[in-house]
């Protein structure tokens, strides 16, 4: 059914397979160093602010459940979204996919006539890659979150959706500040505190003068038209408090039913997150009111291959996401490989879910290969707030992307074909047992060990990451023969 | 057809004819089982968490709290309409935003503002501001450098269901927990970076 759909575009899939991408990050002691402290820190943090709540499971299965309630009502509750937000004077846009998004706020911008912005992180704007096309239309774009700033001077791309510029160490972030932010202070050192307010002052100016800000939202109320944004630095009320105009880039799955349902979502999300029982800041507003804040409040909801994942009945619940990066911080792969290597803006377990199915799964490039990068271990599904089972659905999404180059030839049917021939009769099996006993015999003279650690097409497939044993000297069949 | 007719239409066949969800499960708590002393008691210690200041006080001493709180700031900004009581024993300059709203650079310039707030959850350490009495416009509490904020005790209630059943959802909402902060550089919690890097809570008890 989801091939009848189209799919998403943007910074989704990049164009190399999963395994090649992960063999180039493995080999940076510096990233896998910073990744498991990270990882380790955020994680701890989680479970120790989890345990304070004795109620923590019942508020998994309420947030599941409005999720799996938002999506089955999706087209009804976005209508409704829309006719509250524009009754409280906000204005609502739609578009298709990432282009239209980037040409429906590239608009909106130019209709201010500001050649400058500033930005809350926002995961939707780098999906659709707003920078670059506000960049391309003259426009430019300043990303206030710390890390963010860090990733953009760097012209990096994030690695971790909470904490993007977790790949640097504080001695690479002051080089990066003072080789490329232009005021920074003379002498800047690696202290984290010095390096904050180098970028607070960097910061303060734009705020201040700033016509337009752009943001993304964690939640939209349909009941009501409120967008609901989280954040720590105070970036972010800087951006929705002080510019005369407010473009908010919301994808069509952020909608929750009622005011009421932020009750769940304000415990799941931060202690989810950053690990805190609450994140310092937390900013909702309702259209526009007159005498506080911006007066010109667009709100612009994007499909982008929301609706084809929505298509698919296991696949779905990859939608009810909320972006708190848990499952990221507990997973070993994501651990050792880090964002990079998904080639996505969303990284990690939920990203080997998300991404190729926006993308479509047999998509060329690393969509294909995302559901492979997991060793289904299931840590992601047991700390996901909203109880999506990412499991589940890599296996679903597995049997996708076998099915989609079924009748190709490949290394694995090759080799899985030539063993049914062999083993499908009980004398050609002893005899290639025997043939592969005598071959071996003078090999594992040479060798000495008893393992081999390259075979020739089509096992080299699997003697890539493993070393293959080579046959015993004595088959069990011959050994019982000869001792009963 | 246009995106919006396109997007609902895609949604609606991705859906199937009869899309369905089971019921949402509603057994989480909605208020703590403290009682008032046990709930400050919560609520002082997550503000401390969060590296806030707290005073406690009555509403005798409140605004003895107040100057205390507000020792050393020169340029104080206030909301039009905050309860002239509060300030009777602060020794310096008052600007009060309104009728005639002060500028950004008004902001920037003043070393602190002084506001009430509409709701504070204890288990969450959280301050509320729905720009209702005493507490202005978003903007007040954001450009100055030190956030002094006075919350009565029968503003508190337990966690963040019980304080989001008591705000009125269009208005504009800040949930505050602590002073400005980032852990972006190497998970190193730094305090204080766009928004207000001291925040002073004062909790006046009857």
């Amino acid at each position: 059914m989801s091939e009848r759909l189209p799919h998403g575009s943007g910074r989704l899939a990049g164009p190399r397979p999963f395994p090649d991408a992960a063999v180039v990050e493995l080999g940076k002691p510096q990233l896998r160093a910073n990744l498991h402290k990270a990882t380790h820190t955020i994680r701890n943090k989680r479970a120790r602010v989890v345990d304070e709540l004795p109620d923590w499971e019942k508020l998994r299965l309420a947030g599941s459940a409005i999720k799996s309630d938002v999506m089955a009502r999706l087209p009804e509750l976005l209508v409704q979204f829309e006719a509250a937000a524009t009754a409280a004077g906000a204005t609502v846009h739609w578009a298709r996919d990432a282009a239209e998004a980037c040409e429906v706020v590239t608009g909106l911008v130019r209709e201010t006539g500001a050649d400058e912005v500033v930005k809350v992180k926002s995961m939707a704007t780098q999906e659709i890659e707003l920078n670059e096309a506000l960049e391309a239309a003259g426009i430019t774009a300043t990303e206030t979150d710390l890390a963010e700033l860090i990733v953009q001077l760097n012209d990096d791309q994030p690695s971790h959706i909470l904490v993007p510029a977790i790949h640097y160490n504080r001695s690479q972030i002051r080089d990066i500040f003072t080789e490329r932010m232009g005021d920074a202070p003379a002498g800047l050192t690696d202290e984290p505190r010095v390096l904050a307010e180098a970028a607070r002052l960097h910061l303060r100016r734009k705020f201040l003068s700033s016509k337009v800000a752009i943001s993304g939202a964690n939640f939209a109320v349909a009941e009501t038209g409120t967008l609901v944004v989280l954040e720590s630095e105070g970036n972010g009320r800087m951006c929705l408090t002080l510019p005369e105009t407010l473009i908010s880039v919301v994808g069509v799955e952020k909608l929750l039913p009622s005011f009421t349902d932020l009750e769940v979502f304000l415990q799941l999300l931060p202690r989810s997150s950053t690990g805190e029982r609450m994140n310092p800041y937390t900013s909702m507003w309702t259209g526009v009111t007159p005498g506080d804040g911006p007066q010109n409040v667009h709100i612009v909801l994007i499909d982008n291959g929301r609706s084809a994942t929505l298509a698919d009945e296991v696949g779905r619940q990859a939608l009810h996401c909320i972006r708190c990066s848990a499952c990221m911080n507990v997973c070993p792969v994501y651990e050792r490989v880090g964002g990079h290597a998904y080639q996505s803006v969303y990284p990690g377990p939920i990203g080997a879910i998300l991404s190729p199915q926006m993308t479509g799964v047999s998509a060329s490039g690393v969509s294909s290969t995302l559901p492979f990068a997991s060793t289904l271990c299931g840590a992601c599904y047991d700390v996901c707030p909203v109880r999506i089972n990412i499991p589940e659905v890599l296996v679903h999404l597995r049997q996708e992307a076998v099915d989609a180059h079924r009748g190709k030839p490949s290394a694995e049917r090759t080799a899985m074909k030539a063993m049914g021939w062999v083993m499908g009769d009980r004398r050609r099996y002893a005899r290639a047992l025997r043939a592969a006993r005598a071959g071996s015999a003078p090999l594992a003279a040479v060798l000495r060990r008893r393992k081999v650690r390259r075979l020739p097409w089509p096992m080299s497939a699997w003697t890539a990451s493993r070393d293959a044993p080579l046959p015993a000297t004595e088959t069990f069949r011959d050994w019982w023969r000869r001792t009963r | 057809m246009n995106a919006r007719d396109e997007i609902l239409a895609r949604l609606r066949t991705a859906l199937g004819p009869t899309p369905s969800a089971p019921p949402v499960p509603r057994d989480y708590r909605v208020d703590d089982d403290l009682d008032d002393a046990a709930r400050l008691e919560t609520f002082v210690d997550r503000l401390v968490d969060y590296k806030a200041e707290v005073t406690r006080c009555t509403p005798d001493t409140l605004a003895e709290a107040v100057g205390a709180a507000l020792a050393g700031v020169e340029r104080l900004v206030v909301p039009g309409d905050v309860p002239e009581g509060w300030l009777s024993a602060y020794p310096g300059t008052a600007v009060a935003d309104g009728p005639q709203p002060l500028t950004v650079s008004d902001l920037d310039d003043a070393d602190a503002v002084l506001t009430g707030c509409a709701v504070a959850a204890a288990l969450t350490g959280t301050i509320v501001l729905d720009g209702g009495a005493g507490q202005g416009r978003r903007a007040l509490t954001l450009v100055p450098d030190h956030h002094v904020c006075v919350v009565t005790a029968d503003q508190v209630v337990g966690g963040v269901p019980a304080a989001i059943r008591r705000l009125a959802p269009t208005r504009p909402l800040t949930f505050i927990s602590g002073p400005s902060a980032t852990s972006d550089i190497e998970l190193n919690r730094v305090e204080g970076v766009h928004g207000p890097r001291r925040l002073h809570v004062i909790i006046v008890e009857s």
